[in-house]
């Protein structure tokens, strides 16, 4: 496992931006009606995208969930893409037909989204398959949440995966809440970490917050991996900053502890200051950064605004064939 | 030519493909040594390995996972589900990942998945292992739904689902796996969508498909004796229809019989009715009589079981009501 250049720290930070921009970009457009349906933004949980990606390479493959926009964006998913698919456009990675949770892109092995809590997990058995068939020392990443974790195909996943010792790396974001129940709540165990040992696995509890950890333990699950030990199971505690779906005013959470994550586990705050300490990078240096990156995301906003939707004559004739 | 099982013909289907793309394995429960519940993998882990023919721990969800997750990233698995009574375990995968991710990506991904499977009654294994669970397929856009009668069919449909870039159910019926048919030595493949009419006749079509097809020959030829000639149409494919030949059949005798072993609520049968009605009404000189099984869970007992499912005798009886 090597150490993070500062280049790789830089890159990460610029992820971690980019994310929260084009979160935050995404919940105007929905407050506007602009994107419609479902929409699960990823704002506080950048860094265990951020950190778990650096830690792969291309054509190594992830799995995602209903909270996806993030891992996509990680995986070097393209924002012009994925802004016009969230606006039902033409030109959207799914042409308009998936819309937030269905996004993929099978040039960077982004096996899609997922709409279903844990339908994917049994997925990534199946790319773990093709990983250790190809001999390529290819590995699969699949995230997915605490809730996700107390669904039998977390069970019948994991223990497949182990026997067959798939170089899967399982990364449970435990946000803490499954919609509005509390995972202290919902998991039997202490940690979800705790579960890998039922799997004969490696298990981790690390802080989601702080990419420099998740990247560190996702390097050495990947390691462990690719030499064909098998998989592990990470638990990255994270915080999800908005409620369940923008509208959702989550009052089942405290004030205090939305607070307290707000201002002292902010992955993008706590890395831009970590960074600016380190001399890494400096304030003038971070905001034409973030400028550009505000550029971008909003030139993918024009992207889409501009693309066409999709044509109802060709769908008429598309659905002959289904 | 020569004769042989309809296992059999199914094995010399993944024998071929097999040995035709390395890209092709098998997964699923007891297909180890043990060849499978009803032996069509015999001797398959000798020939391939572990690595090709993957026998997993009791776990459909993850069976058909790992199809779907392969399939997404350069493989064509065949997953076998033993009993299409446990496909219900693995509904999420085969319904909401399967059937949708091709359409729902933009076409970015593709899963050419086979799931074989076998349901059916008739060896008195009572209601959690005698479903014809068939319509749940056929109603999910995104699934081609295969149900071959002999091991002619059984073969040539084979070799052309591991060879489809979409999900395939592949379903079986466990009472005819030991029956005998022709099958060439030769290779060959049949398209999806082609229907075979298994007897020709004039007075009544009867559709049939899967095991069916054989109470509706025998049904065919007893009414020959008496004067009344059948046609005996089989689909082969639910998904996709071969609509156009069975109009074409309708028009010809203007009498229709549709059979299924599937209870009659919410099935293929009523739903090939109205799909006839729509398309040849005028070409009917009777009602579409459907017969299928009755709206029961499998019974175990075996006078009760018989009673469940159509035979020679309620087809008979259906083609003379529309005479």
């Amino acid at each position: 496992m090597s150490k993070l250049k500062k280049q790789e720290k830089i890159s990460m930070l610029r992820t971690l931006l980019t994310i929260r921009k084009f979160e935050e970009k995404t919940i105007q457009l929905y407050q506007t009606a602009k994107i419609w349906g479902y929409l699960h933004p990823y704002l506080g949980q950048e860094a265990v995208a951020v950190g778990s990606c650096a830690a792969i390479e291309k054509d190594d493959y992830i799995v995602s969930t209903h909270r996806g926009h993030g891992h996509c964006i990680a995986k070097g998913g393209d924002l012009n893409k994925m802004m016009a698919e969230l606006l039902g456009k033409s030109t959207g990675y799914c042409k308009g037909r998936g819309g937030s949770m269905h996004i993929a892109d099978t040039e960077l092995g982004i096996l899609g989204a997922n709409g279903i809590v844990g339908g994917g997990i049994p997925i990534s058995v199946g790319a773990g398959f093709s990983c250790k068939f190809d001999k390529k020392g290819r590995v699969t990443i699949c995230y997915f949440g605490d809730g996700a974790s107390n669904n039998g195909v977390f069970h019948e996943s994991l223990n497949m995966a182990s026997i067959f010792k798939l170089p899967i790396i399982y990364i449970c974001e435990n946000n803490l809440y499954g919609i509005s129940m509390c995972s202290k709540d919902s998991v039997a165990c202490k940690n979800i970490g705790d579960r890998a040992s039922a799997y004969a696995m490696p298990g981790y509890v690390i802080d989601g917050s702080d990419p420099e950890e998740v990247y560190k333990t996702v390097s050495g699950a990947v390691e462990h991996a690719r030499k064909g030990n098998g998989p592990s199971l990470i638990e990255a505690q994270a915080y999800r900053f908005t409620g369940h779906h923008p509208n959702d005013p989550a009052e089942y959470r405290e004030k205090q502890e939305v607070e307290y994550h707000k201002t002292e586990k902010d992955p993008v705050h706590n890395y831009s200051k970590k960074l600016a300490d380190e001399k890494i990078i400096g304030s003038e240096e971070l905001e034409a950064m973030e400028k550009e990156i505000q550029k971008m995301v909003d030139s993918s906003v024009e992207f889409a605004e501009k693309s066409p939707e999709p044509e109802l004559d060709k769908f008429l004739e598309e659905v002959k064939n289904i | 030519m020569r004769e042989i099982e309809y296992r059999e013909a199914l094995r010399e289907a993944v024998i071929e493909e097999m040995d035709r793309d390395p890209k092709v394995f098998l997964v699923g429960e007891d297909i180890g040594v043990y060849g499978g519940a009803f032996r069509v993998y015999k001797g398959l882990l000798d020939k391939y390995g572990p690595d090709r023919v993957v026998n997993t721990p009791i776990s459909e969800i993850a069976i058909i996972g790992a199809g779907i997750g392969a399939a997404l990233t350069g493989y064509r698995p065949i997953s076998e589900i033993m009993f299409i009574d446990f496909a219900t375990l693995a509904m999420d995968q085969i319904v909401n990942q399967a059937a949708k991710i091709r359409y729902m990506t933009g076409d970015s991904l593709n899963v050419p998945l086979v799931i074989r499977t076998q349901g059916g009654a008739g060896r008195g294994v009572a209601a959690q292992h005698s479903q014809s669970l068939e319509a749940w397929f056929y109603h999910v856009p995104g699934l081609k739904v295969v149900m071959p009668a002999t091991p002619y069919d059984a073969k040539g449909l084979l070799k052309t689902a591991v060879r489809e870039d979409n999900p395939v159910m592949f379903i079986e019926q466990k009472m005819i796996y030991l029956n005998k048919g022709e099958v060439p030595e030769e290779e060959y493949l049949i398209p999806f969508g082609k229907a075979d009419i298994k007897k020709e006749g004039s007075d009544v079509t009867i559709f049939a498909y899967s095991a069916m097809v054989f109470e509706a020959l025998k049904a065919a030829e007893q009414l020959e004796k008496e004067g009344i000639s059948c046609e005996v149409f089989d689909p082969r494919t639910l998904v996709p229809l071969d609509e156009e030949a069975l109009i074409e059949s309708v028009k010809k005798t203007s009498r229709l019989v549709v059979v299924s072993e599937a209870c009659q609520r919410g099935s293929i049968a009523s739903d090939i009715s109205a799909k006839v009605t729509d398309a040849a009404f005028e070409w009917l000189d009777a009602p579409i009589k459907v017969v299928a099984g009755l709206n029961t869970p499998i019974p175990y007992n075996s006078t009760l079981e018989k009673a469940s499912t159509p035979d020679k005798k309620d087809i008979i009886d259906a083609v003379k009501g529309l005479l």
